[in-house]
């Protein structure tokens, strides 16, 4: 149930853990039980699921706004309508996730500070720029198809409020998908000029995609720990392959070329080899230095501060209304 | 801490069509219940996934400690006569 704030006594921070407890925590994991709101949890693993949920509803709050920016600019009805509709599924995921990660025992407000201030990261996919029509195609076929890479195996996370969001955010992930492989082959099968739009947004996208399953395996902090845990179900390095796999034959239908000349098809392990990534300019995305970083930030900041007035009203004519309907009853 | 209006956060429950019960689907915050309704459509019924919408404030709803299901709970299991399967029904009577 999404009772927010009902934490049980144990579940204070200060309370120690037993080494039963933890055993019986693990044991519950072990037998593949979901783990609900109100159970006992050690504060690690709420902890490493408030960070997580929060950092993924911010990336659904965050990536409404590349997509956002082409809604009045799609080039035609029937596009302008999906686009629109895409967007409104993001924010509609950025709530489930809050309300997800609300069991937990944070609220709303301070995720949304958390996020303002830079304290809580979200996806660095959306701290870059689209600059032309094709990159709607791009996100759409790359970053919602990684999104949904990750997002399978979080369907079967150990966290019942979490794995259950999940469950909704990925039969709607599948349409976003679909729509834009959709605008990709139709720039590709078009004028020379739009087929150079679309390997253009492809050859821009295709390494921060591949970069969205996080640092290899040997980087990854807290991988281990969220694997134990069931947290998570595959390592970076083993869902990114999956992607590939999947992804640069879709490539090759569209007749547009992966921007990795290392980026073959390797006979003996059956998968495809990806040349070395750039992690260093990874981490500078990360830590704030995209190219879209402090836009990003700043337009939520001014979307929080023009909305302040309509919940301060809401909640006043809220507060009036049930003052009257007492005094009449 | 945040300064930011804090809106009551409601729970949702949808019933998918007509013949099948509302089930608890995940919550929202509003001002009100209307709100809330026009919220819970926004976020939850945007494709054709329910019929009808109820809200319950969050805090009007009580619930059973999990730290005492077992007693709430697994006095259950060894009441086998509670079963169907537990009475023996010879062959020659067939399915009963």
């Amino acid at each position: 149930m999404y009772v927010r704030g009902l934490i049980n006594a144990s579940g204070d921070p200060n309370a120690a853990e037993t080494p039963e407890q933890l055993a019986h925590f693990q044991d519950r994991i072990d037998a593949e039980e979901k783990i609900e709101a109100r159970d006992w949890m050690p504060a690690a693993y709420r902890k490493t699921l408030i960070r997580q949920i929060s950092q993924h509803a911010h990336s659904e709050i965050i990536g409404m706004q590349p997509e956002g920016n082409w809604v009045t600019r799609a080039p035609s009805l029937r596009r302008k309508a999906s686009l629109l509709a895409k967007v409104q599924d993001e924010g509609g995921h950025g709530l489930y996730l809050y309300a997800a990660a609300e069991t937990l025992g944070i609220s709303r407000e301070e995720m949304q500070d958390q996020l303002l201030s830079g304290a809580a990261k979200y996806s660095s996919i959306f701290n870059y720029p689209t600059l032309t029509w094709a990159d709607i195609g791009a996100i759409g076929w790359l970053v919602d198809g990684a999104a949904i890479m990750n997002q399978i195996p979080l369907c079967r996370c150990s966290y019942g409020p979490y794995a259950r969001a999940m469950v909704r955010v990925c039969k709607e992930e599948s349409f976003h998908q679909r729509q834009g492989y959709e605008i990709m082959t139709t720039l590709a099968q078009g004028a020379p000029a739009q087929k150079a739009m679309a390997q253009d947004a492809l050859n821009r996208w295709w390494t921060p995609s591949v970069m969205m399953f996080g640092p290899p395996d040997s980087d990854s902090i807290h991988s281990v720990q969220s694997m134990t845990w069931k947290i998570k179900r595959f390592t970076n390095d083993a869902l990114r392959q999956r992607f590939v796999d999947a992804t640069v034959p879709q490539a090759d239908y569209l007749s547009l070329t992966v921007p990795d000349p290392d980026c073959k098809w390797n006979d003996a392990v059956q998968h495809y080899d990806i040349g070395p990534l750039d992690w260093g300019d990874f981490w500078k995305v990360v830590k704030g230095g995209g190219p879209m970083n402090r836009q990003r930030i700043a337009a939520r900041q001014k979307a929080d501060d023009d909305g302040a007035w309509v919940r301060e009203a809401a909640l006043a004519y809220a507060t009036k209304r049930s003052a009257l309907m007492e005094a009449a009853e | 801490m945040s300064d930011r209006a804090r809106l009551p956060l409601w729970e949702v429950f949808i019933r998918p069509r007509n013949g099948l019960a509302h089930r608890h689907v995940g919550s929202v915050h509003a001002s009100d219940a209307e709100m809330a309704l026009l919220a819970s459509r926004d976020v939850y019924t945007r494709r054709g996934e329910g019929r009808s919408i109820w809200v319950a404030p969050a805090t009007a709803i009580a619930a059973s400690d999990p730290d005492h299901k077992a007693e709430m709970f697994d006095t259950a299991d060894d009441k086998t006569y509670r079963q169907p399967t537990d009475y023996h029904v010879p062959e020659e009577v067939g399915d009963m």
